[in-house]
């Protein structure tokens, strides 16, 4: 899985995301043979199974926000299809990014399409995220160090963190600038699509498909 | 003989209003290794980020015969290599060899020969064994080894660094000094440890409040301005 080539990856993801977006009687079928084919995934490469299903409830407080609109509005089956449907793509995307470079799948993403201003602001927002940790870690250790924090320091702490963050930001990105950064990542092993890449690719849109049709013909 | 370095009347002043340097004139002339002393916030690292353009003040900044501005920073960068005071700054990449092998890749140079090269700078600092690891699982002394790599890299024709033997232990600083004195480029160092600068350099400039107050031999700067930590 970590030795294919981006696109080898996101072709398919592209498939399985449109497959799983349109099925609607067939849910059920397709949903358990999508956490098949994921588990197999995450078992082929070698990642914590159960920590990448955990790490796929990222989308859940926002797609369950909606959910919960359409319960109270007495669709409980509709909320139900959106939950699972957008948990089931987070688990794939998870899936996908664990298992390739990030410059590699930026790149590949750009060749098929995606605006280049688009890609370098997700993954600007990508390594701050880290920036942000790394400060409120500092700045959690350096108060647990005094006796903790109340919540009221918390709160204020909150808005201490967002400027020393900005602050940090601003000069890692003139760190970036000083190493001639255009906006543009550049891959250090820049992505072959091989014969093995392109059966992979094929392989895993079968299954997809195959499952597909399975899951409404069983419906 | 036409100095790599020659700066007239630089002055500038943050965005909060606080003039960071106020008429600071310096040259710096090819193969010679320059100590920066001064209090904090005397203005030495603004001087530093004026050398390849990522501040710009008023005044004349000249990099070996081009003028500094938005126009020719893209080429002045290429030039002046920068290691920042704090390496977390500076390393981003998932991977050590990654983050060597950025600048190279910025540069238009094809990925088999950045990677010879990233390697090859690894090997310099004494850091290829890490060269598969994530930047931030190294500890002080050795991000600033693989922060030091990426710059020499680049192979810049002046080297500007930051406060390079924060984080370092004696044998890192010494294993520094020794792999300095070895390039060829000319060097510009901002430091507070007169040992290092002594062992580095072979002139120093004082930085009082913005402006150069002095320049000389590090030892008669050093002695001039008490900036020597006594031993007894």
């Amino acid at each position: 899985m970590h030795r294919r080539d981006p696109a080898a990856k996101l072709l398919p993801l592209g498939v399985f995301l449109v497959a799983l977006a349109t099925v609607h009687r067939g849910l059920p079928w397709m949903a358990a043979g999508a956490v098949t084919i994921l588990a197999a995934g995450f078992l082929a490469a070698r990642l914590p199974i159960g920590r990448a299903f955990l790490r796929g409830t990222v989308v859940l407080p926002f797609t369950g926000t909606v959910a919960l609109i359409s319960w109270l509005s007495g669709d409980p089956a509709r909320a139900l299809e959106l939950l699972v449907k957008s948990y089931l793509s987070a688990l794939a995307v998870v899936l996908v990014v664990a298992t390739s470079p990030l410059p590699g799948l930026f790149r590949r993403l750009e060749l098929l399409g995606i605006p280049p201003f688009l890609l370098m602001v997700a993954q600007l927002v990508y390594r701050y995220l880290f920036v942000i940790a790394g400060e409120a870690a500092h700045m959690r250790t350096a108060a647990m160090s005094r006796g903790g924090m109340s919540f009221r320091a918390a709160a204020g702490a909150v808005a201490v963190l967002f400027a020393r963050s900005h602050e940090r930001a601003a000069a890692i990105h003139q760190a970036m600038l000083a190493r001639g950064f255009q906006g543009q990542f550049m891959p250090l092993l820049p992505p072959r699509f091989s014969t093995a890449d392109a059966l992979f690719a094929a392989g895993v849109i079968s299954a997809v498909l195959v499952l597909r049709l399975a899951s409404e013909r069983a419906a | 003989m036409q100095p790599l370095v020659e700066v007239a009347g630089l002055t500038y002043r943050y965005e909060d209003g606080t003039e960071a340097l106020k008429g600071v004139n310096f040259r710096l002339m090819a193969g010679e290794s320059v100590a920066l002393f001064g209090a904090n916030g005397s203005g030495k690292s603004t001087f530093a980020r004026h050398l390849n353009g990522l501040l710009t003040g008023t005044g004349k900044v000249e990099v070996c015969g081009m003028e500094v501005s938005s126009r020719t920073a893209s080429s002045i960068r290429r030039k002046v290599g920068l290691v920042f005071q704090d390496s977390d700054t500076q390393l981003f990449m998932p991977t050590v060899l990654e983050d060597v092998a950025f600048g190279l890749l910025n540069q238009g140079i094809a990925p088999d020969e950045a990677r010879k090269r990233a390697m090859a700078a690894l090997d310099r600092a004494g850091m290829l064994s890490a060269m598969s690891k994530a930047p931030y699982h190294l500890s002080a002394g050795e991000k600033k080894r693989v922060a030091i790599a990426g710059i020499l890299a680049l192979e810049p024709e002046i080297l500007v660094l930051d406060e390079p033997t924060t984080f370092l232990d004696p044998p890192g600083q010494r294993a520094l000094a020794e792999l300095l004195r070895n390039l060829p480029q000319a060097k510009i160092l901002i430091t507070h440890d007169t040992p290092f600068a002594l062992a580095t350099c072979t002139r120093a400039v004082f930085f009082r409040e913005g402006v150069v107050e002095a320049e000389g031999t590090v030892r008669s700067i050093a002695d001039r301005f008490g900036w020597e930590f006594p031993v007894h």
